[in-house]
């Protein structure tokens, strides 16, 4: 039984299917994410990467196929149930709560999503916090308005008030877009010190040297369909993908 | 916290001591006909802004709510001569389900949409009561007061005691939602309904729950006014000016903050009054759309968001 437990998939998409009227965003998708996995998620503009990241954390409804998380068909839950489930989510354009500060950011997931797991006093929480910005490397700017932050200020706020919803399962969207390559660096340790805390990270890049340097394993849609999926370089080498990229 | 708790409790009680002090002292009718009004639109626009303020949810129906308090007291008075308590206490588990229903309704839409859904509703409403020959239909219907009970002299002055204990209870309970996860996760889908999904918050339970608070205190301050006009009609019941009011004293006020409601009403109000007296009923109607408009260009935060400027300006300019 043991061994069965520790095979299965923390996240396996079977068959799924995303139409907006007459376009059909995702075509009959299938997946399964390993436990602990770097998943590499690539494609060109269009291909369904985030609307594949909108149908397992919830936000779009799918026309056919079905998500199960550890062993949970979760096909039907509402955002917010599986967030505390643990599957987080950052935004390809950030989304902060623009009213608040960024521990008030933090402190409202540590209210809804992780109040489920542990019973903690506002102290508790709060020192969680402080801890989570501190790896973050936000810890100064804790009671700065989320307006006032910079764009690499506002990826990395995004990623905290994920990490602070406790994920088994955390979904990066382009949290590398429009950052200079230092700042590419310094979100790209995060994500992989992340990573070393046995939290598995899906992450959707356009930046090829930051995805190579991070999965473990590489998928790439176009059109709505996984047209490779392997290592890396496996991936970097196929010729569909290279078509896609490049154009024929 | 607990210290803000502790003032806050005391500020109630004296508020209330001073309103039953002045039962007893002040033997002219007129000031407890011109608080009760601004005590009950103190209550409408705290009501209002815990869906309004809070979750950003902009309610047009505050009238649909009060006439239904109305009605439910006019009903129960007339079919069981229900004593005034009672009348309050059902009005507001109308309220609840009324709230309940609209929310279900119509909260999966959002912005506009769901204000003209609640409009829709009062006139709903205001036509099925006109409609009731039960409770008078469109001439309307007359009360008579029973015999007032002591400590107070006079139906009204019990009426503004009664009605100072709704707001004492309506800001408590707007206070308590402001201050706890609740207001913290109305706070996060006012700013972004997806991101605070995605952050756990169950939007669609917590704007239900808002709903449904905002509706019962809505509907228990319009049960007391039957009594206080002693009759009761539907075009005046299910008047847009509550709606409108309410919206613009929280806005005014301020919907940051529960004061800011509060500072709304007692301003608008009293000018309201005063206004009522001195010129005409129709003036106030005039100046309460200038002072919207005012506020709108010069204060969109309202006052409390004037004072939190002011402060913000001071300290920096410390530093």
């Amino acid at each position: 039984m043991m061994a069965l437990a520790t095979e299965s998939p923390l996240l396996r998409i079977s068959a799924l299917t995303k139409r907006f009227g007459g376009f059909t965003a995702l075509d009959n998708v299938s997946v399964d994410i390993r436990p602990g996995e770097r998943f590499g998620l690539i494609g060109p503009n269009g291909s369904g990467k985030t609307t594949l990241i909108n149908c397992i954390s919830g936000a779009f409804r799918t026309e056919a196929g079905t998500v199960v998380f550890r062993d949970e068909d979760i096909t039907r839950l509402q955002p917010h149930m599986r967030t505390r489930r643990g599957i987080a989510r950052s935004f390809q354009i950030p989304r902060p709560f623009r009213s608040m500060t960024v521990a008030e950011n933090l402190m409202v997931a540590l209210d809804f999503a992780a109040a489920t797991d542990e019973i903690a006093s506002a102290a508790q929480r709060r020192d969680t916090m402080m801890s989570i910005l501190t790896r973050m490397g936000l810890a100064s700017k804790a009671d700065v308005s989320a307006t006032k932050l910079s764009q690499v200020e506002l990826r990395k706020m995004e990623l905290a008030r994920a990490m602070a919803t406790h994920p088994k399962l955390l979904i990066s969207d382009e949290a590398m877009a429009g950052l200079s390559s230092s700042e590419v660096d310094e979100v790209l340790d995060l994500l992989m010190s992340l990573a070393g805390q046995n939290i598995t990270i899906i992450m959707i890049e356009h930046i090829m040297q930051a995805v190579m340097r991070f999965s473990d394993r590489v998928m790439c849609l176009d059109a709505g369909k996984i047209i490779a999926i392997g290592t890396p370089n496996e991936v970097m080498a196929n010729q569909r993908v290279q078509e896609a990229y490049l154009g024929t | 916290m607990k210290r803000n708790d502790i003032y806050f409790s005391i500020g109630a009680a004296l508020f209330l001591a001073g309103a039953l002090l002045m039962t007893q002292v002040i033997g002219n009718q007129y000031p407890f006909f011109a608080c009760y009004v601004i005590l009950q639109f103190i209550v409408l626009a705290v009501a209002w802004s815990i869906l309004g303020g809070y979750a950003g949810y902009v309610n047009f129906g505050t009238s649909a709510f009060f006439g239904m308090g109305v009605y439910t007291a006019v009903f129960l008075f007339k079919a069981f001569g229900a004593p005034l308590a009672v009348q309050i206490a059902a009005a507001a588990a109308v309220g609840a389900l009324m709230g309940f229903a609209l929310g279900f309704l119509t909260l999966r839409m959002q912005g506009i949409y769901f204000s003209i859904a609640t409009i829709a509703l009062t006139i709903i409403i205001e036509t099925t009561i006109t409609n009731w020959r039960f409770v008078g239909g469109a001439s309307g219907i007359q009360m008579q007061r029973p015999p007032v009970t002591a400590p107070f002299d006079s139906y009204v002055q019990m009426l503004f005691f009664v009605q100072a204990l709704l707001v004492v209870l309506a800001v408590g309970i707007a206070r308590y939602i402001q201050n706890s996860w609740i207001g913290r996760g109305l706070q996060a889908l006012k700013d972004d309904e997806l991101a605070a999904e995605c952050t756990g918050v169950p939007t669609l339970r917590l704007k239900l729950l808002a709903c449904v608070v905002s509706g019962a205190l809505m509907c228990a301050a319009g049960a007391p006014a039957a009594m206080y006009l002693q009759y009761a009609d539907p075009a005046s019941a299910f008047n847009l000016n509550y709606s409108v009011s309410a919206l613009a004293m929280s806005l005014i006020g301020g919907t940051a903050h529960w004061a800011g409601p509060i500072i709304g009403a007692i301003l608008l109000g009293s000018t309201q009054q005063l206004l009522t007296v001195t010129i005409s009923s129709e003036v106030n109607v005039l100046v309460l759309g200038v002072m919207l408009v005012l506020f709108v260009v010069a204060a969109p935060e309202g006052i409390i968001g004037l004072i939190r400027r002011v402060r913000g300006n001071r300290s920096e300019g410390k530093t």
